[in-house]
Formats: C-alpha cells, sequence, structure tokens
C-alpha cells in the first residue's frame, strides 16, 4: 500500500454505527511524551510502531490478495478474472511444485505434480496466457516463487511489455526470500551463497529499472506454518531481512536505493493479542535496525511494509465451517496490526485448494471487516493497550534475544548450515502438536466440541488431464521456437552465472526466446549446484 | 519384552510440507521406536529401496501435494518387487474419496489431517503386533 492519498482520506468524517464521530488516532490524555515518541510514534512517524502512514485505512484501505493458482495457465487465468470481478484488488499467484522447484513438466519427478498445488507455468507461452486480459499497469501481483524467481520476474515483465506496460510501471512483489526456504517451506534449488548472488542481482536490477517493484518479501509466513512461535517467526524474518540488506550492501549497493523496495509477509495465527502485537514489533525493531545498525536515512527505507495471510496451519478438516470465524478473526488481527495487504484462507483449505465459493467467502470477509466493521476508521484502535503494549514489549525483548544467538552462530547462513533453526521450528511444531493432544489448547471441532454432522462441501478436483495438457503445450512451443536463438540466450545465462554480470539480462533474452524454465534452471543448477539438506527432525 | 519396532517415514515426490512427517518421526521415536526420517524430496524408488535396506516393519508416508495416487502406487509396488515385506500407511491431506483406491493399492490405513499421534502410534503396533 503506497501512501498515494497525500494525507487525504476516504471520507470527510468517519463516524461509528451509532453516530459518534471518530478521531483519526487516539493518543493517551496524558503522555509522557518523550517515551510515547521514543517507543510508538505516532503514526506515519519513526519507529512506526502505530503504523506507516498517518492515515492508514482512513487513506486507503489494505490491498485485497488472495493467493490463488491451480491447473494450467487457462484454468488460474480465469480464477483471477472471477476474484476481480469480486472487488479483490491485487493477485497473488500459485505455482505448482515443478515450477517451484524449477522442474518442466515433462521431466519424470514432475509425474502426478503437474497443476496440483499451483499453476504450472514452464514458458513465457504459460506467462501470456495466465495475464490475459489483465492490464498489468493497473494491477499489482504478487508471485510465490523463490529458487528460480528471477526467471518467473523475467518472464513476468516481458509479458508485462507485450501488453504495452513498460518494466518502470509494473507493480507487484516476488517472494524470493530463499534464507526461509532452507529453515521452513523447503523448496530450495542452490546452496545458500548463490542464491543469495541471484537475490542481490534482483535488488541491483529493481532499483535500476523496475523501482516500483518489490524485490523480495521477506517471509515469516512459512516460518510460522512449519511450527515456529510468535517469536521466532518474528525473529528469523527480521534476521533474515538483515542479512538481505547485509546482502545488497556487499553488492556495493546504497542501502536507500533499494531497502525501501523490501517487503515483509507475517502469518495471522489463532491468538489474536499476541499477533497485533507481534505486527506492531516488527515495524519497530525493523525501523531501529535499519536507523541505527544500516544507518538509512530515506524514511521509506525505515518502513516495514507487510503482507499478512491467516494461518493455514490453523484450519481444521473437521467441521470446517468453523475456519470462516477463525480466518475472520485472523485478518481482524492483521488488520488492527496495520497490514497493507491481506489473503484470507478459504473455509475448504485443509481439505483441497479452495473451491470458487469458499474464496468468495473468504475475500467477503475482508470487505466486512474494510467496509462495515468501523475498526478501518481510526489508526491503530489498540495502541496504548496495557496488554498489547506489554505484549509488544515482550516480543521485542525475545526478538533481541534470538538475534543475540544467530550472532554467536556467525549469522543466518551458518546458523542454517548448523541446522539451528530448523532444530528450533521442529521442538516448537512438537510442544505445540503435545499441547493440543493433551488439550491443554484447545482445537474446538478437533479435541472438544467435537460432535456434530459433517457438512457436504463442494471440493476443487484439478482436471486430471492437466498434466497431459501442459506436456502438450510444452512440446508445441520447443518444436515452435528458434533453437538457435535459445542456445545462444542459455550460453549467455551461463557466462553470467560463471561471472558477475547481472543475471536478470541475459535471464530476460532466454526467456523472450522461450526457453524452458526446466532448461535455464538445468544451466544454473550445473553452475551453482544442488543444495541438500540433512533431516531433522 | 516385544522387540523393537522399526518405522521409515518417507516424503516422496517434490513436496516440500515437512511439518506432519517430522512430528509423525519424533512421536514413533517417543513411543520407543527406531525411526528412519528419508528427508524431502525422495523418488519412490529411493524410498522402496531404503525401506527394503533398513528392513522397516512400516513405511510412513506423508503426502500432502495431491500426488499421492501417482506415488503410493508406485513405491509398493518397487517395494513388493523387491521382496520388501513392511506395511504401509500414508498420512497427508488426501481426498475422502482417494482412500479406497490407496487402500487397493496396500495402503494399511489412511491418516488425515487433526489425527492424533497416539492413534497414529498405537494403530502401527497393532500393525506390526498383528503380523508377527
Amino acid at each position: 500500500m503506497a501512501d498515494t492519498t497525500g494525507g487525504r482520506e476516504r471520507r470527510s468524517d468517519f463516524i461509528t454505527v451509532s453516530g459518534r464521530p471518530l478521531e483519526r488516532c487516539y493518543a493517551p490524555v496524558r503522555a509522557d511524551a518523550e517515551e510515547y515518541c521514543r517507543e510508538l510514534g505516532n503514526p506515519g512517524e519513526y519507529p512506526y510502531t502505530r503504523g506507516i502512514h498517518p492515515t492508514m485505512y482512513r487513506g486507503r484501505l489494505w490491498t485485497m490478495r488472495q493467493f490463488a493458482g491451480f491447473g494450467t495457465a487457462e484454468d488460474s487465468n480465469a480464477r483471477y478474472r472471477f476474484l476481480l470481478q469480486q472487488g479483490q484488488t491485487g493477485l497473488s499467484v500459485a505455482f505448482d511444485f515443478p515450477t517451484l522447484l524449477g522442474y518442466d513438466s515433462d521431466h519424470p519427478r514432475s509425474e502426478g505434480e503437474v497443476g496440483k498445488l499451483g499453476v504450472a507455468v514452464d514458458t513465457l507461452a504459460d506467462m501470456e496466457i495466465l495475464f490475459e486480459g489483465i492490464p498489468l499497469d493497473r494491477v499489482s501481483t504478487s508471485m510465490t516463487i523463490n529458487a528460480p524467481a528471477a526467471i518467473l520476474w523475467a518472464m513476468y515483465i516481458v509479458v508485462a511489455e507485450k501488453q504495452g506496460v513498460t518494466r518502470d510501471r509494473i507493480t507487484g512483489t516476488i517472494q524470493n526470500d530463499i534464507l526461509k526456504e532452507y529453515m521452513a517451506q523447503k523448496t530450495f534449488v542452490f546452496p545458500p551463497r548463490p542464491s543469495l548472488r541471484l537475490v542481490a542481482d534482483t535488488f541491483a536490477f529493481g532499483s535500476r529499472e523496475a523501482p516500483r517493484w518489490n524485490t523480495i518479501s521477506i517471509s515469516g509466513y512459512h516460518i510460522r506454518e512449519a511450527g515456529a512461535t510468535a517469536a521466532q517467526e518474528l525473529a528469523f524474518t527480521l534476521a533474515n531481512g538483515r542479512e538481505y540488506v547485509q546482502t545488497g550492501i556487499a553488492a556495493g549497493l546504497d542501502v536507500d536505493d533499494f531497502a525501501p523496495r523490501l517487503s515483509f509477509f507475517f502469518n495471522s495465527h489463532v491468538d489474536f493479542l499476541e499477533e497485533i502485537a507481534k505486527f506492531r514489533t516488527a515495524r519497530r525493531i525493523w525501523a531501529r535496525e535499519m536507523r541505527e545498525r544500516f544507518r538509512a536515512t530515506n524514511p521509506r527505507s525505515c518502513m516495514l511494509r507487510f503482507h499478512t495471510q491467516t494461518a493455514g496451519c490453523s484450519l481444521t478438516a473437521q467441521q470446517p465451517e468453523n475456519n470462516i470465524v477463525r480466518t475472520t478473526l485472523q485478518a481482524l488481527a492483521a488488520v488492527l496490526g496495520g497490514t497493507q495487504s491481506l489473503h484470507t484462507n478459504s473455509m475448504d483449505e485443509a481439505l483441497a485448494l479452495p473451491g470458487e465459493d469458499a474464496v468468495r467467502l473468504a475475500l467477503r470477509t475482508q470487505q466486512i471487516i474494510a467496509l462495515e466493521s468501523g475498526v478501518a476508521n481510526t489508526v491503530d484502535p489498540l495502541g496504548g493497550s496495557y496488554c498489547l503494549e506489554t505484549l509488544t514489549r515482550q516480543l521485542e525483548q525475545e526478538t533481541q534475544d534470538y538475534f543475540d544467538r544467530i550472532d554467536r552462530l556467525g549469522g543466518v547462513v551458518p546458523a542454517i548450515e548448523l541446522g539451528f533453526f530448523q532444530r528450533e521450528i521442529a521442538d516448537a511444531s512438537y510442544r505445540y502438536q503435545r499441547r493440543v493432544e493433551a488439550e491443554e489448547l484447545a482445537v474446538v471441532g478437533v479435541n472438544c466440541h467435537a460432535a456434530g454432522p459433517a457438512p457436504a462441501i463442494n471440493l476443487l478436483r484439478v482436471d486430471p488431464r492437466t498434466e497431459f495438457r501442459q506436456v502438450e503445450r510444452l512440446q508445441a512451443v520447443r518444436r515452435d521456437r528458434d533453437g538457435h536463438a535459445v542456445e545462444r540466450s542459455l550460453r549467455h545465462v551461463r557466462e553470467a552465472a560463471r561471472g558477475s554480470d547481472n543475471l536478470m539480462y541475459p535471464l530476460l533474452e532466454a526467456v523472450g526466446a522461450y526457453a524452458t524454465l526446466g532448461e535455464i534452471m538445468g544451466v544454473l543448477r550445473e553452475e551453482f549446484g544442488e543444495y541438500r539438506e540433512e533431516a531433522i527432525f | 519384552m516385544d522387540r523393537i519396532i522399526r518405522v521409515m517415514v518417507a516424503k516422496p515426490g517434490l513436496d516440500s510440507h515437512d511439518r506432519g512427517a517430522k512430528v509423525v518421526a519424533r512421536a514413533y521415536r517417543d513411543a520407543g521406536m527406531e525411526v528412519v526420517y528419508t528427508g524431502l524430496h525422495q523418488t519412490p524408488e529411493q524410498i522402496a529401496d531404503g525401506a527394503v535396506q533398513e528392513d522397516v516393519d512400516v513405511l510412513a508416508v506423508s503426502i500432502l501435494s495431491g500426488a499421492h495416487s501417482v506415488l503410493l502406487p508406485r513405491i509398493i509396488s518397487r517395494l513388493r518387487e523387491r521382496g520388501g515385506t513392511c506395511r504401509v500407511l500414508a498420512g497427508g491431506v488426501i481426498p475422502e474419496e482417494d482412500v479406497p483406491g490407496l487402500l487397493e493399492a496396500g495402503v494399511a490405513r489412511v491418516f488425515g489431517p487433526g489425527s492424533r499421534l497416539d492413534a497414529i502410534v498405537d494403530f502401527t503396533r497393532e500393525l506390526v503386533r498383528s503380523r508377527v
């Protein structure tokens, strides 16, 4: 959510359902002014505990962005159009496992996986279909892609340019957060060092050529989904953020040139108050780290902007309608925490990818919070709550303790190689599961109040012919393209990978020549090697 | 005294969701079993061959990627080719309507989301006991 409002608000006044006018923001009546400024600050002021904009949702609502993708590019394109029609304001692309790991759909390892958990993208031809009829100068797009992030971004840029939208005008985000892949999400391909070099290349390219694009989404979401606590999610994510800033600086970039394009992505879990505190803590710590550690001078470098997704791991297959209520509370926490964009999970996601009815209901949940509940009409309404401010301070201290432990291990990459994060997360996830089974933690419909009929839910089934159709299209592209141009472009990719030239340029050439994702990743696999993790449980 | 049960917990295919597999592996270990965890991204052949080589009693396969109907039958047929006699369990996000096909292919039971760890451990013990 860029502050494009210039301080203007959505309405001239904000009035409660009972007729009471609401001020933009409330502050302590007799504040200890010095402490208030140091710890909280007004919204839009350092350290941004209360939000990054003075008007927040009174100026502009958050972006409603549902993560979606399945089957072929045609199937997913239809879902995106449906979501935009329903009032969604941004796109978010889910890719299938072969795409996430850089295999073509006809690779033996892709069998059974094509189009299952996301959309299959092998070449530019798929990307062209995926965004057909969607104006890329007006819609922002987030892509959950990590190891091959630079390649998919290159495809997006070429598709936009074919639509007549130059690269300096596209808006959106690539996840591109490889560090948390080793910790939690596990769709890594290359070892950490060459992976970070790719990240640095995207930072440099972005700051030069695509200044409105977020070149990374530093993600706690998957760390939390893997079983981490709120403090671990916060600490590990922000530690990764510091590592990326160091990576950019080490690559010769000025911190204020790329830091404003760093974005974050958090989970909103079941514990309502703790989650709100977590979002506020994240902003405060990041602002201080950027100003004090990295000497950033541009205020935008110090503003932590984030996307939120409600907690997939909190959804239950039992009594799935309960998930609507869980998601509502989690979405409300994200909004009270000042998120810039939001995905609300659908009620059926413990069973399958979301069906159309379920995803519409999830989007409506956001719309009701935004337009009916009134919480968007005053900024940081819970700021100053004794409980919340205490939780915020506690989480800040716990994060600092983790920073110290990570530093003692030599930083994020050595700590990954030692299995530190993986072990911390595995321990937390096992403790959580044991607490659920001991009924210390309630999961309504599962370990308590479990009686009741199972409702019939219309689940989404990915068309079983997807794999066949996708492989057919891939083979047609391979047949019809200029083979020499492909070979030449892959040679350029290899040369850049061996040297230190920015990889984005040869990648743009390769995707434009319809080289496949698997071919390009194959070259990079040969040059960079592949990462193998030690399995810790 | 019963002999120690040997279990392999496996993650086949490209699926990267390993939270459940690791929690189940740990529950088996806490229940006194010997546990081999394959780690991620194993081919069906690697898993079946590993199970034979490790001579496990039970192979517990976790899949949340939707590729279960392709991967599980391939694991089981390879296992039988190699003379493996271990029993196979499956866990993960597997739609109800796919379960009969998996049972027919030789899976002893499918544990879906929300399954209790002690139910998984108890079932595994029973499965080994009933075989002896």
